[in-house]
């Protein structure tokens, strides 16, 4: 075994150790800073400083923002990306690249530019709020900025697939009777399953962590629009570092057990249709 | 099982070995840092100034005065670098190894903070005269043209209709001296702690957005144009009032607080960079007449009575009162009112 994998990845060991130190120094020691710090609570001090509930209020408006925002992404991206793959229309190139722009624009200046348009006096919001929808400082609007953020990474993680699903298949489908419905339910979907759920919990973790864009449409209201990363600023303002580290230790731990969670319904839905 | 056990111990083996190599170069890295600035006896001197916000004209303009009359002076060829940012994210970013030679943070909380690493001598507030205080400021009103709502004086903030726009006193400088500033207006004109509390809730309810920062406030009432007063340092105020076109006014509530902005050296980087002479001379340059009429020239009231007398129609007379006489200090102040568990938590109520 051992002769036959080296000869069919070169380097192997070199790019393993690579990765493993690469991780390691990224990812997992900045994590192990930050649970040594929140370490240095007793679990009393850590329990008060995370589990007050101002703090349970942030929590759920930040995973339940991001997780609406997400879903909403999941149609917006795969009509955007279906749109992208399968018709050529004037200006398709400029459309395509656009997509990419939230990931480039600093998220500041979206909030910025979101909030501004959806204000009483904005360009939207002149004729939103008068008939009640106020997308500025209120919990859709962080919604909606968060659609923004996180709407490239569905797209361009359905896109190529989509790219490689030959239309005969569709073509097939449809000459073996079945409807469009079908042939969408139980061609292309299946096909796409594991790249909507892998742009969908980019999408999701990217609104979590969220912070630049939604300080400046939010509002910040405790217990209303306080989303937790605010909570954490809060206490470094104070100096209290363990007590912040404390806090994001929680989205930390949260954000990981909805990955897994994600992970798992991908494999099992990789699992049933193959 | 075996190519498995030895890949394992390999890349173990070169993360160990990366790390080190990792340790020794930030080692070397850093004796080659105190070499360099080390020799700054004669030739080329760099301060570095870590500020807050608002003071990136007011340092700009001082900087430039003061080189030319160091250089004269000395010989030596000097530049200063300046740093501007949320006072107490400067702060952090001292302790955590920014090399600052001055800093000139908006609070006394911000500089303590950094003392209390070691990296500020104790007692530093008593080295400088006036208490290590060149200048201070106030908090003041900004409302729109013609001032609509009638707003003069603290007690107006809260009357029925009136959108306040003021930062999160947790997360901002500007914020909790906006509080500190509206409850002695309460308890220091013969009002009980209650009538403080009742007062500051009912403000605080009618602040349509409680912005992270300075900036951001500033942002949502004047590009935004959301509410009717905005509550901001007295140099912002003017800056804001001048840039609007006379599309906004500023008034002078009849008492505020007294605001702190300390300056001081940061001991332990100009020892090592060999600074502290320039540095020391830096700061003690802001109590000279030159810098002093620059300082009321953008806004902030000089800590010499002679100026400030000077620009008299600049710095109307108002009640500024200390910290001290609504708490024993800033500290006190901060950990009654704003942080967790204090009279700004009960405010708010979960809905």
């Amino acid at each position: 075994m051992a002769s036959i994998n080296r000869k069919v990845l070169p380097g192997f060991f070199l790019s393993l150790s690579y990765s493993v130190f690469y991780l390691g120094i990224l990812v997992l020691l900045p994590i192990s800073a930050c649970l040594f710090r929140a370490g240095s609570l007793s679990f009393e001090e850590f329990w008060s400083a995370v589990w007050t509930e101002r703090a349970r209020a942030a929590y759920l408006l930040t995973f339940g923002a991001a997780f609406v925002a997400a879903v909403a992404n999941l149609f917006l991206g795969l009509v955007l990306a279906w749109v992208l793959v399968r018709y050529s229309f004037p200006g398709k190139k400029i459309v395509d690249s656009l997509v990419d722009l939230p990931l480039a624009l600093p998220t500041a200046v979206a909030g910025l530019v979101y909030g501004s348009l959806y204000v009483d006096k904005g360009w939207l919001g002149q004729y939103l709020v008068p008939l009640g929808i106020h997308g500025a400082y209120s919990r859709f609007a962080i919604v909606l900025v968060l659609i923004f953020i996180g709407l490239p990474f569905v797209v361009r993680t359905v896109q190529p697939i989509l790219e490689d699903l030959d239309p005969e298949v569709e073509e097939a489908g449809a000459s073996l009777g079945g409807t469009r419905w079908q042939t969408l339910r139980h061609i292309i979907l299946p096909t796409l399953y594991p790249a909507l759920i892998t742009g969908f919990s980019l999408a999701f973790a990217r609104g979590v962590g969220e912070y630049g864009s939604v300080v400046f449409v939010s509002g910040n209201e405790p217990y209303t629009t306080e989303i937790a990363p605010i909570l954490i600023v809060a206490r470094l303002e104070e100096f209290a570092y363990s007590e912040a580290t404390a806090i994001a230790m929680v989205l930390l731990g949260l954000s990981f057990a909805m990955l897994v969670l994600i992970n798992m319904v991908e494999r099992w839905s990789m699992r049933h249709e193959h | 099982m075996g190519y498995r056990r030895t890949a394992f111990i390999k890349s173990t083996g070169l993360l160990l070995l990366s790390a080190l190599l990792c340790i020794a170069c930030s080692a070397t890295n850093g004796a080659d840092a105190t070499r360099d600035s080390g020799g700054a006896g004669r030739h080329s001197i760099e301060l570095l100034n870590v500020s807050y916000d608002p003071t990136r004209e007011l340092w700009r303009e001082i900087n430039a005065n003061f080189i030319s009359s160091y250089e004269k002076e000395t010989g030596n060829r000097l530049s200063i670098k300046q740093s501007h940012g949320g006072s107490s994210t400067q702060a952090r970013a001292v302790i955590d190894g920014l090399e600052a030679d001055v800093v000139t943070l908006a609070s006394i909380i911000d500089t303590d903070a950094i003392r209390r690493k070691g990296l500020i001598k104790d007692k530093w507030i008593d080295r400088l005269p006036h208490r290590s205080l060149p200048y201070y400021s106030t908090i003041v009103f900004v409302v729109r043209k013609g001032n609509p709502k009638d707003i003069k004086d603290w007690a107006d903030l809260v009357k029925p209709g009136v959108q306040i726009i003021t930062p999160n006193p947790k997360t901002s400088g500007n914020g909790y001296l906006s509080f500190f500033g509206a409850w002695g207006s309460v308890v220091l004109r013969g009002g009980s702690r209650e009538d403080a509390v009742k007062y500051v809730t009912k403000l605080y309810k009618q602040v349509p957005v409680l912005d992270s920062g300075a900036r951001a406030a500033s942002t949502t009432f004047v590009q935004r144009r959301i509410g009717d007063v905005h509550l901001t340092w007295e140099n912002e105020a003017h800056l804001e009032v001048r840039e609007a076109n006379r599309e906004l006014e500023l008034i002078y509530p009849t008492i505020s607080i007294r605001a702190e902005p300390h300056v001081a050296v940061v001991d332990a980087n100009v020892d090592r960079r060999n600074t502290r002479a320039a540095a020391e001379s830096y700061l003690k340059y802001l109590y000279s007449d030159e810098a002093q009429d620059i300082i009321a020239k953008h806004y902030y009231r000089p800590g010499n009575e002679v100026f400030l007398k000077k620009h008299l129609d600049v710095f109307p007379d108002m009640r500024l009162f200390n910290i001290t006489e609504i708490a024993n200090d800033y500290f006190d102040a901060h950990k009654q009112y704003i942080a967790e568990g204090g009279v700004f938590d009960a405010i708010y109520k979960p809905k």
